[in-house]
């Protein structure tokens, strides 16, 4: 298993496209992904789930693979928090 | 008799038509046992598979109308038809329940709605109308009904609803709707949004009062303003009428300066900025047609968390907006803290006058750990565009020196790891401190622009704290003793060959405007939706005209001679 914290930068949260595309690329990898948001956790393959976790601007997301090329899943799915999206 | 409902202006302008209410009975299904289960989920499958093709045959019809950003509210339709957490848990609940497919997506979706709705964030609070309106539109498959309620119009309409899906709103038929009233929404609703691109006027959350609206009713929509009058009198029918016009016309002349440079009537151009609090605000500079950034107030970065934003956040977002606007003028100003705006994770000692203590480069000269991040992420952003970097509340020139010196480590350390940085990056001071307006020409020596900052420069010449109501006569923008000070900033700037620009609330008001263009003022930055209505003022005045008038206005007593000058001026050339 493989685990980072990340900090999330787009301003206006994680919704809409940024977790289209969250999902689309965490879909890409065998490996289990969830996600941790204080004692809240959802699958990081559903856009709801993301959803349902409230991610705003500033929020530390815990990111746990686990699985075929978990460490590489994490490194990518890690960037993907980090940066901000054309809305 | 008339009746006056308010709510949130979502999309500007006025309409008058006939109130057309939709009906929208939310049916649930009743629980119901499916003998078959394998039966059950190869039905939903079927349903889910027939919303696709309607959503995707909504998504094209808004990708020709729209464009490609509104029709990705359709993609993602799209998307949650394959989401695990929704229809994979409807099969789940079929199989483990033995229940019917409409019933078990009906249950399923509407937890997930209630999550939603209950969040914090208005953004993440409307999604839960995506959710409703893709759950909603394979129940009506499932049960064989049509998902929307919007039937065949023939005649202009003003819609009254108690929410439009985003579905709904894609396929509104623009022949006829002259606009639309919701009970429920705000402004980050998908349906408000959809309206300010269809240029639809819209009046969302209007409450439980938009209920009573019966079809056929007259309704004037006034959505500059958020109101809605039911039946409304003859009077008020003609004085509608006449603002409809006058909002009408008032657009189309704003719309003829969205792409025009600033420039008097003999020949002189300026620069008309607007102030941005983060990436946010972005859209709106570009739409009202900008010139440039002229104050983007770095705080929004560090409030809201629990520790610093690191170099590499800060890179991203200051590179972000530097490439938005491509080539034009970005100034940036460094943390401005301290003082009244606190953070959580800065524990700073408390001060009896926070307004005059450590604040702003004041902090950042002590803090040097976190200057140091920042213009480090500025410096390497300063290669993606035209970056001018501002250090706040100057008062005298060793502060100044301090700053560019630790700039400059900065650059040299970067320049040695091989980072590229712009060659062109302009270094300046904001001007709210009356010591530094009166010793201006020493600090224009050292800098390659100021930015006078008439929020806190007229607090602190006229020893009047803003937010005190007691003494809010005192906030005086007009007032000779303010003018000259401006005057003093914008002749020393000019005197060594630097510019001046303007970052307060005053740059973007029509009284301060012919005085400031008259005294030689390069820049002005505003609130966005100020641009357009400065750029045609200015394109009225003349410059040299105005250098002459301001001369006098200086000389005056107070603010009221001065603003009854200008205006008099002002109806004299108009």
């Amino acid at each position: 298993m493989a685990t980072g914290t990340f900090t999330v930068i787009h301003p206006q949260g994680f919704h809409a496209r940024p977790s289209k595309l969250f999902v689309e690329k965490a879909s890409s990898f065998p490996c289990k992904v969830t996600l941790h948001k204080g004692s809240k956790k959802a699958n990081g393959k559903s856009s709801l789930g993301l959803l349902t976790l409230g991610i705003a601007a500033g929020d530390e997301i815990t990111v746990e693979t686990e699985g075929e090329q978990e460490e590489q899943a994490l490194q990518e799915l890690g960037a993907m928090l980090t940066k901000i999206y054309e809305e | 008799m008339s009746q006056l409902i308010t709510g949130v202006a979502a999309s500007p302008g006025i309409a008058i038509a006939k109130a057309y209410r939709l009906q929208q009975s939310e049916s649930v299904p009743p629980r119901k046992t499916a003998g078959d289960a394998g039966a059950e989920k190869q039905r939903l499958k079927e349903a889910v598979e027939a919303a696709r093709v309607d959503i995707d045959r909504i998504r094209e019809r808004t990708l020709e109308k729209l464009g490609a950003q509104k029709a990705e509210i359709f993609e993602a339709h799209l998307f949650l038809l394959d989401d695990p957490d929704l229809i994979d848990a409807a099969m789940d609940m079929i199989d483990s329940d033995g229940v019917d497919a409409a019933y078990a997506l009906h249950e399923v979706s509407s937890s997930i709605v209630e999550v939603l709705r209950s969040m914090d964030n208005e953004l993440l609070r409307e999604r839960a109308a995506d959710v409703k309106d893709v759950a909603g539109r394979v129940i009506s498959k499932l049960e064989g009904r049509e998902h929307s309620a919007l039937s065949e119009l023939d005649e202009e309409t003003i819609l009254i609803a108690n929410d439009l899906t985003p579905s709904d709103t894609a396929q509104l038929d623009l022949d006829y709707v002259r606009g639309f009233v919701t009970e429920i929404g705000s402004r980050t609703s998908h349906s408000a949004i959809m309206a300010r691109s269809l240029e639809l006027p819209a009046v969302v959350g209007a409450g439980t009062a938009a209920a009573g609206i019966e079809s056929g009713t007259i309704v004037i929509l006034d959505a500059v303003e958020g109101k809605v009058i039911v039946a409304p009198s003859d009077s008020q029918l003609q004085d509608y009428q006449a603002r409809k016009r006058e909002y009408e016309d008032y657009k189309l002349r704003m719309q003829q300066f969205v792409n025009r440079p600033s420039v008097t009537t003999d020949g002189h151009e300026v620069e008309l900025a607007s102030n941005i609090g983060g990436v946010e605000d972005l859209e709106k500079v570009l739409a009202n047609g900008s010139d440039g950034i002229g104050l983007f107030r770095t705080e929004f970065l560090y409030m809201g968390r629990s520790t610093f934003p690191s170099e590499e956040e800060q890179f991203t977002v200051y590179k972000h907006v530097l490439e938005k606007m491509n080539g034009k003028r970005v100034v940036i100003r460094t943390l401005d803290i301290g003082g009244d705006k606190e953070l959580p994770y800065l524990t700073l000692p408390k001060e009896a006058n926070p307004f005059l203590g450590l604040r702003a480069v004041r902090l950042c000269l002590e803090r040097q750990d976190l200057f140091r991040a920042q213009l480090r992420a500025l410096l390497r952003a300063s290669a993606h565009g035209k970056l001018a970097i501002m250090f706040p509340m100057i008062a005298v020139v060793s502060e100044l020196r301090e700053a560019k010196r630790i700039l400059a480590e900065e650059r040299a350390s970067l320049e040695s790891e091989g980072v590229p940085v712009s060659n062109s990056l302009e270094v300046g001071i904001m001007i709210e401190i009356p010591a530094a307006a009166l010793n201006a020409e020493a600090l224009a020596k050292e800098v390659d622009f100021f930015s006078i900052g008439t929020n806190d420069l007229i607090q602190y010449t006229m020893a009047a704290d803003r937010m005190n109501e007691s003494v809010a006569y005192l906030y005086q923008p007009h007032h000779p003793s303010i003018l000259r000070l401006v005057n003093m900033v914008i002749q020393a700037a000019k005197k060594h060959g630097k510019w001046a620009g303007m970052c307060g609330e005053m740059a973007g008001d029509s009284a301060a405007i012919p005085l400031l263009l008259g005294m030689g003022l390069h820049e002005f930055s505003m609130s966005a939706s100020s641009v357009l209505p400065a750029r045609e003022l200015v394109s009225r005045l003349s410059q040299q005209e105005w250098a002459v008038l301001a001369e006098e206005a200086l000389g005056m007593d107070s603010q009221q001679e001065v603003l009854d000058f200008v205006n008099q001026q002002l109806r004299s050339e108009a």
